[in-house]
């Protein structure tokens, strides 16, 4: 299928397929100016093949809902220009890596979240509703390294870039040790030590390697292996004080 | 246990980057005229300063090395389990039979 209507025209190579595999399928797609990589997966579906499978949900970089593989690269994609990524009017957008596939480019992202719970990422209060707001020292070192992580998006960026996760595929990954870390910091939590357990086991931070795809990939300019770092440093000090 | 493993590896790091040092200043003194097997072994032979210095070396080397070895086995091979695990145990006898035979060689007096 083709488009012409636009000032010029991209090919698109987009992955087909199931769990059971599949192959990539060519599209030529109108190219617009500002025109986002999601941009050219909607038109697909929409203008040239309606059963084409994808997800997405705000499209201005909030939801964390579009990644998806881009040239081999984990993209946010609505967020991501055609005009960054092109070679040669060409592209290929495929589903995130490491995470299984349900239909075309939808992954299954049971694994990624099923992995926040496994790290201990439920908040765990240290009040009741019955206490007034607990206070929060905004300029505590504790409190500078919780905020360095919560603007997390969820959108599995970091897990697709991470090769511990596809060497290993125990470890829980970096979005999930980092949501660890910002709760190890946060003064209203009340499970610093059941964290502290949850990422010594196996598959937890002491499998990464800190070779710091989850940084150079973080559509968010977050350090996950920052993260995994402090969280190193707390387990091994508190192995230091006999816990 | 991955975490224990974790601590071991890094503690016989810490433990072998003094000898590491300490060796690579002894080769450099070592070879200013010329190196014999006589040279060395007249430094060595008898020695229990060696024997200690070299003995730590090779415990240090087993220990992190097998578990180095054992996670790139895991990660690259998909090999888990008993079969890991008794792969770095070998490792690690392997690496500290090797080495312990080579420090008797050369610092038990003739």
């Amino acid at each position: 299928m083709s488009g012409t209507d636009g000032i010029g025209t991209i090919n698109v190579s987009v992955w087909r397929g199931g769990p059971e595999g599949g192959a990539y399928q060519q599209f030529d797609v109108p190219r617009h100016e500002s025109q986002t990589v999601l941009d050219t997966v909607a038109w697909i579906q929409q203008e040239a093949d309606p059963t084409l499978s994808y997800r997405f949900a705000c499209r201005v970089g909030m939801c964390g809902s579009c990644a998806m593989m881009v040239n081999g690269v984990p993209r946010w994609t609505c967020r991501t220009h055609v005009d960054k990524v092109l070679h040669d009017d060409r592209m290929e957008i495929a589903p995130l890596r490491n995470l299984p596939v349900i239909k075309d480019l939808a992954a299954n992202m049971d694994p990624f979240f099923d992995k926040w719970v496994k790290a201990g990422g439920v908040f765990e209060g240290t009040d009741t509703r019955q206490d007034g707001f607990a206070p929060v020292v905004h300029e505590s070192a504790d409190r500078a390294e919780a905020d360095a992580g919560i603007e997390c998006i969820n959108c599995a960026v970091c897990y697709a870039s991470c090769d511990t996760v596809a060497g290993d595929p125990n470890f829980l990954g970096p979005a999930a040790l980092n949501r660890a870390w910002t709760l190890v910091n946060d003064a209203k939590d009340a499970s610093r030590d059941r964290v502290l357990d949850a990422v010594s086991a196996s598959g937890g931070c002491h499998s990464c390697h800190s070779m710091g795809n989850c940084q150079q990939y973080c559509p968010n300019g977050l350090s996950p292996l920052s993260a995994i770092a402090g969280l190193k440093r707390a387990t091994v000090r508190r192995a230091f004080r006999g816990r | 246990m991955e975490f224990r493993l974790y601590l071991l590896q890094r503690i016989s790091a810490l433990i072998m980057v003094p000898l590491v040092l300490g060796h690579i200043a002894v080769m450099i003194y070592a070879v200013q005229d010329g190196l014999s097997t006589d040279e060395i072994l007249s430094r060595t032979r008898g020695s229990v300063f060696w024997a200690v210095f070299y003995g730590t070396f090779v415990v240090a080397v087993a220990i992190h090395a097998a578990i180095g070895l054992r996670t790139i086995t895991r990660e690259w091979l998909g090999v888990t389990g008993v079969t890991l695990d008794g792969f770095a145990a070998a490792t690690c006898f392997g690496l500290l039979a090797m080495g312990m035979n080579a420090v008797a060689a050369v610092t038990l007096a003739p």
